[in-house]
């Protein structure tokens, strides 16, 4: 086998999904047993871990995002049905969202606005570009959303992805160090403030503690997501310098 | 679960044709997400077992599906360098405040429903009394 028939071969199977789909599952796989050998540390994320790992052989290999994506694009699409399907932990949890109604409303409205506003503000503050404020703007909430949001408003969309799922981990490191200093100890407040700033990534960091924090969490989720489509277009609307 | 997945899939398909007929800011599986909540609670036996489990599964793999949109990251890298700052400052800042603004509001809300959370105030890290 010489190497060009290696270089033809890499060629023939880049483009077809086999490839892009292959490498994200063994790159995940690869995640998760860094973490487990971390000891679960909150700083071996794994879908940080995949990114740098998938993003490392696609520069080394010269491969094109598009080529990857063409592939990896099937997994990605599942993240549609997957919003869909946080109707079921929503309906499941409804008995807790109804007894802590006024609660909810006004934390996650304060949660949405902090998080939108703070985002562009300090973009802007330090002298970030419109584009990149624009894709800070919604980072809070689950990524289809934040894609679609900064779609709707002139951002980068692939921006806005990496700034979600970095602020997902962010919020997996550092919530219990922060309540705990805030000397917040309540589930309810735990899980909410997990899904409204760190969206899917805080949720599944909340499930892991506990069952009412997830719930939460998967409520913060779901009506973060209507909040700030609903807000981030009306915000960028009426910002000084953005229109 | 491919009665499941067709729930699903119908209810994306629903919410995305809503939000293209009238050009609504909502993402299509967002509208999917609330029609979908709504029909389970008008129809409570239609929350089968099957679409119990499949969502489940489905919610566990979220990490996963965040990976190809993340891996975006290698397009935006100029952005990025050339913009560290601000986009650092404001990723953490807007995260900080976000996550501290709602559990403090969620937290001081007068309510009789709190759920206590022990690791939070009983943990070796603990730095002061609970409250």
């Amino acid at each position: 086998m010489n190497t060009s028939a290696l270089h033809d071969l890499w060629a023939q199977l880049t483009p077809t999904p086999l490839f892009g789909l292959t490498l994200t599952l063994l790159s995940y796989l690869t995640g998760h047993a860094i973490q487990r050998a971390c000891r679960g540390a909150a700083l071996a994320n794994p879908i940080l871990i995949s990114i740098l790992l998938i993003g490392g052989i696609l520069g080394l290999t010269g491969t094109p995002y598009r080529t990857y994506f063409a592939g990896a694009q099937l997994i990605h699409f599942l993240l549609g049905p997957a919003t869909v399907a946080l109707a079921v932990p929503l309906v499941r949890n409804l008995g807790h969202l109804r007894r802590s109604l006024p609660g909810v409303a006004l934390a996650l409205t304060a949660g949405s606005l902090v998080s939108a506003i703070g985002g562009m503000a300090l973009v802007e503050i330090c002298g970030g570009s419109r584009a990149a404020a624009l894709s800070m703007a919604p980072k809070a909430v689950t990524t289809p959303v934040a894609i679609e949001v900064t779609q709707t408003v002139g951002g980068i969309p692939s921006l806005a992805a990496v700034l979600a799922i970095a602020g997902g981990v962010l919020v997996a490191i550092s919530i219990q160090s922060l309540l705990r200093w805030a000397r917040i100890t309540d589930w309810r407040a735990f899980g909410l403030a997990a899904g409204t700033a760190g969206s899917g990534i805080g949720a599944a960091h909340a499930i892991s503690f506990d069952e009412i924090a997830g719930a939460f969490a998967a409520l913060a989720i779901g009506l973060n997501g209507l909040l700030t489509a609903l807000i981030v277009p009306t915000l960028v609307h009426f910002w000084p310098h953005l229109r | 679960m491919l009665n499941a997945f067709a729930i699903l899939l119908g209810f994306q398909l629903v919410g995305e044709s809503l939000h293209r007929i009238f050009s609504l800011w909502v993402p299509g599986p967002v509208i999917g997400m609330f029609l979908l909540a709504s029909f389970l609670l008008r129809k409570p036996s239609a929350l089968s077992e099957p679409l119990v489990s499949t969502t489940h599964v489905l919610l566990q793999c979220l990490g996963l599906l965040f990976v190809p949109a993340g891996v975006g990251v290698i397009g935006n890298l100029n952005l990025i360098g050339r913009e560290w700052i601000p986009i650092l400052v404001g990723l953490v800042g807007s995260t900080f405040l976000s996550l501290f603004v709602t559990a403090y509001v969620m937290h001081r809300m007068p309510s009789r429903v709190a759920v206590a959370a022990p690791i939070l105030s009983d943990g070796k890290e603990v730095q002061g009394n609970q409250s």
